[in-house]
Order: C-alpha cells, then sequence, then structure tokens
C-alpha cells in the first residue's frame, strides 16, 4: 500500500476574528490540529505615532498616548509626562502625584476587567464580559467628569494634571471602590473554580521565569511566572513610594497563573486607590511653573505675565533642555517605557514607545507550539495584547 | 550623585576594555557607546557577568541624525531586575553597514530589530527573519528617517470601478503646513545687518599675515 503523505497547511487566522483582540493577522502552521509555527502579521494599525510625535510640541504630543494601548489610556500618558519631566527637571506637586497615581490605578482596573472579561469569553464564558463592561463603564464615567473624556483622557500634563477633581468625585470613586470588591468576588465565583475555564486554561501556554527574561516579558505576565518585579515596588515614581499594596505573583506561569495574577491586582489596585483618597494632600494640582503649566484663566485677566505665558504656551510650547531618558512605569500590560531625545527645541527630536504588548505577542510561536488551534485563543486571551500600543 | 550607579560605570568601563567608547551617566542613567563590531560580545558581557546580571532586553530602537557621518544611532535599552539598574547601550552606523543581530543574546530582540530595519532601513546581519513588521505589505522607504516627509509618498483608497484598494501616489487637497512657532529671540542668534562685514574682517585678518 502505498504511504500516504500528510502535509501540513497553513491557517489564516484574523485580521478580523473576534478572539484576535483587534487586527492581530496570524499565520499558523498546522500538522492536523496541532500548531506547528506562528506568525503573527503586525502593523494593521499601524498611524505612525512617532513619526508624527516628533512633529508635535511635547503638550500635542500627549493625547497620541491615549491611542496606543486604548484600554487604560492613563497610563501611558503618565509614562510620557514622567519622561519630559525628567527632562525638564521638574518637580510636581503632591496632589497632581496623588491625582495620577488614583487615575493610573483606575486604569489598571479598567484595562484588568477588560482582559480578564473578555478572555473569559473567549473560552467560552459570556456572563463575566458584561458584568465586566458594567463596572467599566461606570469608571470611564469618573474619567469624564475629571477631564471630559470617556476613554481618551488627555489628563495628565508635565508638571501634573490638567484640572483638579470636581466636588463630590473623590466620594463617588470611593462608593464605588466599596462596591466593586463584590463585583469581583462574583467574577471569581463564575471563573476561578469553573471546570471549563480551568479545562481550558490550566497548563496552557506554560512559560518559565528564564524564558520570560529572554522574551523581555513584564508586568502580570512576568509575575505569573513567579518573578516578583513590579516598577510601582522597585523603581517608585510618583506617590507610589507612600501606598501600601501587595505584589501578587503566580507559581506555574500557564494562562491560569496569568489570570489569577490580574484578579489579584484589581484587589491591589483597589487598596491603592482607598489610600489615594484617603491622604491626598490639598494644594495645587499643576506646577507652579508658567513657563510649563498655563496659568489660571483668571491670573490673565490682569496680569501682563500671565497673559504672555499663556500665548507662548499656546503657540509655541515649551522648549525642552537638550537630553535623552528612558523612562518606563508599570502600565497594566507590563513595562511602558518611553524613549525620549530632546535637541533643546519645542519639539521631541526622537520619541520611541515601548510597548509591552509588543514583547508578548512576540513570544506567540514560543507560546502556541505544539498546543491545539483553541489553546491559541487562550494564549492571546491571557497575554494581553492591543493592537493600538503594538502598532504604534 | 548615585554611588552605585558610578561604581556599576566604573566597573563596566573597565571590563569592557577597548570595545568601550564611552561611558557616562546622565540624569542618573548610564549611558554605555561602544564600538559596532563589538556590539554582541558586549551584551553577552552585561547578561551573564555576576555584576551586571542585566537579563531583560527592554528595548531595541534606532534614532537618525542625518547631518553625521555615521548617521544612525542605535539604542538597547536593558535591565537588571537583580540589581534594579537600566543601561543603555549606544552604537553609531551608516546606510550601508550591516550591525550584527543579538538574537543569538536575547530572542526579544528579534520584533525589535524588524521594526528598526523597517523604520530606518539598518540591516542586521545573521538575524533569522528579518522581514518588514510595521508598515504595509510592499512597503517602500523607511519612514522613522529624518528625510522621509510626514505625509508619505503613496495613499490607498477603494475603488468602486475596479472593487478593490489601489495605491497612489499621495495628493494633497491643502498645501503641507509645517507650523513652526520657534521664537526668533531665545533659540537663534541673532544676526543683525552690517554684523557679517565685521566677522568677515577679523576671520580674514590672519589669513593675510600668513
Amino acid at each position: 500500500m502505498a504511504e500516504t503523505e500528510i502535509k501540513n497547511y497553513n491557517l489564516n487566522f484574523g485580521p478580523q476574528h473576534p478572539a484576535a483582540h483587534g487586527v492581530l493577522r496570524m499565520v499558523l502552521e498546522m500538522d492536523g490540529e496541532v500548531i506547528d509555527r506562528a506568525d503573527p502579521h503586525i502593523g494593521l494599525l499601524h498611524r505612525g505615532t512617532e513619526k508624527l510625535i516628533e512633529h508635535k510640541t511635547y503638550v500635542q504630543a500627549v493625547p497620541y498616548f491615549d491611542r496606543l494601548d486604548y484600554v487604560a489610556p492613563q497610563n501611558q500618558e503618565h509614562a510620557f509626562v514622567l519622561a519630559v519631566e525628567k527632562l525638564l527637571g521638574l518637580e510636581v506637586p503632591k496632589r497632581a502625584q496623588y491625582l495620577r497615581v488614583l487615575f493610573s490605578e483606575i486604569g489598571r482596573e479598567l484595562n484588568h476587567l477588560l482582559n480578564v472579561t473578555s478572555y473569559a469569553m473567549d473560552v467560552g464564558a459570556m456572563t463575566p464580559m458584561l458584568w465586566g463592561f458594567e463596572e467599566r463603564e461606570r469608571l470611564m464615567e469618573f474619567c469624564e467628569r475629571v477631564s471630559g473624556a470617556r476613554l481618551h483622557m488627555a489628563y495628565y500634563r508635565p508638571g501634573g494634571v490638567a484640572y483638579d477633581m470636581p466636588e463630590g468625585l473623590a466620594e463617588d470613586i470611593n462608593d464605588w471602590a466599596v462596591h466593586f470588591v463584590s463585583v469581583i468576588d462574583d467574577l471569581e465565583t463564575l471563573l476561578t473554580e469553573n471546570r471549563i475555564f480551568k479545562q481550558r486554561t490550566v497548563d496552557i501556554g506554560v512559560i518559565t521565569a528564564e524564558q520570560c527574561f529572554d522574551w523581555g516579558f513584564t508586568g502580570p505576565n512576568l509575575r505569573a511566572s513567579g518573578v516578583p518585579w513590579d516598577l510601582r515596588k522597585s523603581q517608585p515614581y510618583d506617590a507610589y513610594a507612600e501606598m501600601d499594596f501587595d505584589l501578587p505573583i503566580g507559581k506555574n506561569g500557564d494562562c491560569y497563573d496569568r489570570y489569577l495574577v490580574r484578579m489579584h491586582e484589581m484587589r491591589q489596585s483597589l487598596r491603592i486607590i482607598h489610600q489615594c483618597l484617603e491622604n491626598m494632600p490639598d494644594g495645587p494640582c499643576k506646577s507652579e511653573d508658567h513657563k510649563v503649566t498655563p496659568p489660571a484663566r483668571e491670573a490673565m485677566k490682569d496680569s501682563m505675565e500671565a497673559l504672555i505665558h499663556h500665548f507662548k504656551l499656546f503657540t509655541e510650547g515649551f522648549r525642552v533642555p537638550a537630553g535623552e531618558t528612558y523612562t518606563a512605569v508599570e502600565a497594566p500590560k507590563g513595562e511602558f517605557g518611553v524613549y525620549l531625545v530632546s535637541d533643546g527645541t519645542n519639539k521631541p527630536y526622537r520619541c520611541k514607545i515601548r510597548a509591552p504588548g509588543f514583547a508578548h505577542l512576540q513570544a506567540m510561536d514560543f507560546l502556541s507550539k505544539g498546543h491545539m488551534l483553541a489553546d491559541v485563543v487562550a494564549n492571546i486571551g491571557s497575554v494581553d495584547v492591543v493592537f493600538g500600543e503594538i502598532d504604534r | 550623585m548615585n554611588i552605585a550607579l558610578q561604581e556599576l560605570n566604573d566597573y563596566i568601563a573597565n571590563s569592557l576594555g577597548e570595545m568601550l567608547i564611552e561611558a557616562e551617566i546622565r540624569l542618573d542613567e548610564l549611558i554605555i557607546t561602544v564600538n559596532r563590531e563589538s556590539i554582541v560580545d558586549t551584551l553577552k558581557f552585561l547578561r551573564d557577568d555576576a555584576n551586571c546580571q542585566f537579563k531583560q532586553l527592554m528595548d531595541v530602537c534606532g534614532a537618525d541624525y542625518p547631518e553625521q557621518e555615521d548617521r544612525f544611532c542605535l539604542i538597547y535599552n536593558l535591565l537588571s531586575m537583580t540589581h534594579n539598574f537600566r543601561v543603555r547601550v549606544k552604537i553609531w552606523t551608516d546606510e550601508s553597514t550591516p550591525v550584527a543581530s543579538v538574537t543569538s543574546v536575547f530572542s526579544a530582540a528579534g520584533w525589535w530589530e524588524r521594526e528598526t530595519w523597517d523604520m530606518y532601513g539598518i540591516y542586521f546581519s545573521d538575524h533569522p527573519d528579518l522581514r518588514r513588521i510595521l508598515t504595509d505589505y510592499g512597503f517602500e522607504g523607511h519612514p522613522l528617517r529624518k528625510d522621509f516627509p510626514l505625509t508619505g509618498y503613496v495613499e490607498l483608497r477603494y475603488d468602486d470601478e475596479q472593487k478593490r484598494v489601489v495605491y497612489e501616489p499621495v495628493k494633497l487637497t491643502q498645501e503641507f503646513r509645517s507650523f513652526e512657532f520657534l521664537s526668533p529671540w531665545e533659540g537663534v542668534q541673532p544676526l543683525l545687518p552690517g554684523d557679517e562685514k565685521a566677522e568677515g574682517q577679523d576671520a580674514d585678518a590672519p589669513k593675510e599675515g600668513t
């Protein structure tokens, strides 16, 4: 009998696939239902952010950072303004630091809520998504109340934040944070011990700590492999040094551990939110150096100096001394870094954005090899990719 | 100044020897410039040495300085979780000289180097899979170079007659406007009418003497 030859075949996953979490095109080389090679094709959402930033003043560049990881826009802005402040050598008032930390943690909740619940939907659970989005909507309302925009806040500024919180917002965030614990509990009831969920995630996409280092993993994905590393703890920025919170770490580095780490991080974020609200100091919400931050509207009515500052800031912008810095924050997905080069003018000479998802998606080939097709979906969901930041 | 960082700086400077061009600390960040040829050895040393342990490559990126002879700067950002330090390694190259890929040292470098190739056209030798990554299939040019225009060269639209997406040269309905608000009295040295005469005489005078 003639030997039957079995050929591998290629499968196109995406670019329009609900489980691809955006515009990901994966070319999968498959041996039956087992993955031999996964080749992610990215760049379908490439907008040339870095090139555009080179043509914009420093303040005009802030909104571009919202549009990177659009699930948690605050955290990206945070990295950029910290980089600019480092080059300027600018001190930020305590209240502004607290406000930024508060909204960065809200960003973390936004991100983990979306990731965990949409991930659950990828592997077959419908309800968490609906519950999660209800809470996301509440959080986005807080964002709207403080900045005017639900999603793309453009709230952080070099030197502080754009506006102070309106009256009553702190109480409402506090009420929400008190009630949100029960939502996390409900989500955990649905998922953590769920038999189907565990079958789909335990021992899938295992990555060891050494492999994490090799592939540049950061954030929850790294912590799920048992490495206690968080930039909020190890290289604290803004008011994080004053916050008391724990780092959840995983043991096995599989999809299930990554899920658990994110669930615990949501609880820890709540602790930080409570501390921010309790200890929020009074004072200005942006730097008093009006060469960098705009003066108050009232001051412009009777101060020539303030008027000049305002005019200069909104035409020329401010100049940043020549220099360069790599500044990173712990974004919900991992280390989000900004490599900023200034040549002394009012526009960045080079602004490289280091997106955590880029490194995580790169490891997709390595994570998926030998798994079944359905596990690719679980892997994509669990490493948490958003194409705004990967394609830039 | 951070003493531990200074010590690390001295240690790396001593250990790298001839491979090193410059090591400095600016804004509390350690910056090392090395020879183009020794980038792989440098990163291996930084990764494996017990005092360094820079086990994670966070980022590889390029930067373009067209007025220099070696116009491209390649920047490798490393992180040591053991010692909680960051270091930035820099090498310089021109348009035609390939740079050795560091994928053998850090697997993560693969995509960052593809991106640098895509954006700047810096060629990496020994790279396992050097394709374009972010730009369109069949894209020409390297968009982050300073001489690449912001508007690009081609645009695409859906053609209703041909029932497909067509590529066309960029047509701007309005001329591209570059707003340059740098105020003239701060940055640029003012050249008053007549200044060049005074300087010209000074510059010429010694020449005649020699």
